[in-house]
């Protein structure tokens, strides 16, 4: 086995494609997950069976049943319903709200953290209930699970792999396509693998740093 | 009990009227947390202006009226009157009115973390009040002045001392201009030497403001001098009441001298 550098100047004009799709699913799946998980924790919090035996049960399956066959199933059953989307479209809605599912135990654990004592000084200045959430409690819950929904945001990057099963041309489908073409695998699965690791470097990084804002 | 109504609170019997100035009243008010019963079919009633201190052993059940009259507990019997307001049962808004009657300082300052010294005291005038913005800051400069820290406006609970943060605590409640303070055993938590302080600044709002306060404590000398009656609590009930001279000096009560000489 040789290395051709050749050929990683040949792959590179499809890395930098495959890389562009990568990102963008990796920040539109983090804002997605990010977002509905806050709205699935807020949800749980609801005082009636109503909403919270559907919400917990829905969740439950999501996190518990692979992404993949959530992808196919948004991919290729959802059609037949008259619901059809690109493969990216598809991609990114499935991976965040899988990742909604992990990022709402996060929130939870995050608001349970907040000492009742906050709730207390609340009601005692008669502030509203969403006024409480807004200014008192959620603040103070996010500033604590930042880490952690950092670690979802890598977990996240390591997964969008999975999204090729769906014809989604990221990282690795580029590299795969571009292989299949020429025969050399070595060069541009090595391309793709620095690549992850950069960007998960990078990540983390930015991450720590957004860490130690919120920490004054 | 004929200790739960001592001559100077008025008779419970007593309708509210304009002149009678009765401003909190509890009634058979009974309380539980799981088997023990930790208030039973009290009686009191407060009038305006007027400074009550609780006194008695930890789990006697003085915290627990705090926290009945701030809604942050429901009773489990009885009636508890708010200028005239009935609370439990009573709808939101009406619960809601009667809090703004309320301010409350807590044993542990509960100051927001994630907000300034400044915002802390403005948040809830501006948002609950309906104040404006620069009428609520000058409001809170003008407090923190009161209280000694007018150069911690921009400064965050955790960059100030216990002591520094229960006075923010309770610029914070005064922001809301309540008729009643409810104090909870607000130097519990304060290192030794930043309890007088505090102590100090209450005592001068005791005597330059017309404000109720209703105090647990377990700083004798304070409770002397602030209070216009003592309440001794045992078991949930009040066993004895009357003047702070009369409770500290001539006791009635076994359980109530023996507490004052375990504590003074």
């Amino acid at each position: 086995m040789k290395w051709d550098w050749g050929a990683v100047a040949d792959f590179m004009p499809h890395f930098w494609d495959g890389l562009l799709v990568t990102l963008q699913i990796l920040a539109l799946g983090s804002v997605i997950s990010f977002a509905l998980g806050l709205v699935w924790a807020l949800l749980m919090r609801v005082p009636s069976r109503w909403v919270t035996w559907p919400v917990g049960t829905i969740t439950e399956f999501i996190r518990n049943t692979p992404l993949l066959v959530q992808l196919f199933f948004l991919f290729y059953v959802m059609p037949e319903w008259g619901l059809t989307m690109s493969a990216l479209t598809t991609g990114v809605l499935g991976i965040g709200l899988h990742y909604s599912t992990y990022t709402m135990q996060v929130y939870r654990a995050g608001i349970e953290a907040v000492p009742v004592g906050q709730w207390e000084a609340a009601t005692a200045l008669n502030l509203p209930v969403r006024r409480t959430w807004t200014a008192v409690i959620l603040p103070q819950a996010i500033r604590r699970v930042v880490p952690a929904l950092g670690n979802y945001v890598i977990a996240m990057l390591k997964d969008t792999p999975i999204l090729m099963a769906i014809t989604v041309l990221e990282m690795l489908g580029e590299a795969q396509l571009f292989a299949r073409e020429t025969f050399q695998f070595t060069e541009p699965l090595t391309v793709i693998g620095v690549a992850f690791i950069v960007i998960s470097y990078l990540a983390s990084l930015a991450l720590r740093a957004l860490e130690r804002r919120l920490v004054h | 009990m004929s200790t739960d109504t001592p001559e100077t609170l008025p008779n419970p019997e007593k309708k509210t009227t304009a002149g009678g100035a009765e401003l909190i009243r509890l009634e058979q008010v009974t309380k539980r947390f799981g088997s023990n019963t930790v208030l039973d079919h009290l009686d009191f009633s407060v009038d305006a202006g007027k400074h009550v201190t609780l006194i008695g052993p930890s789990g006697s059940g003085k915290t627990t009226i705090l926290r009945l009259l701030m809604t942050l507990l429901k009773p489990d019997e009885g009636t508890i009157t708010v200028d005239g307001q009935k609370l439990f049962p009573a709808s939101d808004k009406e619960v809601r009115e009667v809090r703004k009657k309320i301010g409350m300082v807590f044993q542990q300052f509960n100051l927001f973390p994630n907000m300034t010294v400044l915002r802390n005291i403005t948040e809830a005038p501006v948002t609950v009040l309906g104040m404006s913005k620069d009428e609520a800051v000058e409001r809170a400069k003008g407090l923190l002045d009161m209280v000694g820290l007018a150069d911690k406006c921009d400064a965050h609970p955790a960059q100030l001392s216990g002591g520094q943060q229960q006075r923010v605590a309770i610029a914070r409640a005064l922001a809301m201009q309540p008729k009643v303070l409810l104090l909870d055993e607000v130097t519990s938590a304060l290192d030794p030497e930043l309890v007088a302080g505090v102590l100090d600044l209450l005592r001068d709002i005791a005597r330059s403001t017309d404000i109720t306060m209703l105090c647990v404590t377990h700083e004798m000398n304070f409770a002397r001098d602030i209070s216009d009656t003592v309440l001794m609590f045992d078991s949930g009930r009040v066993i004895e009441s009357g003047s702070p001279e009369k409770i500290f000096s001539e006791p009635e009560h076994d359980r109530t001298r023996e507490f004052l000489s375990a504590v003074l």
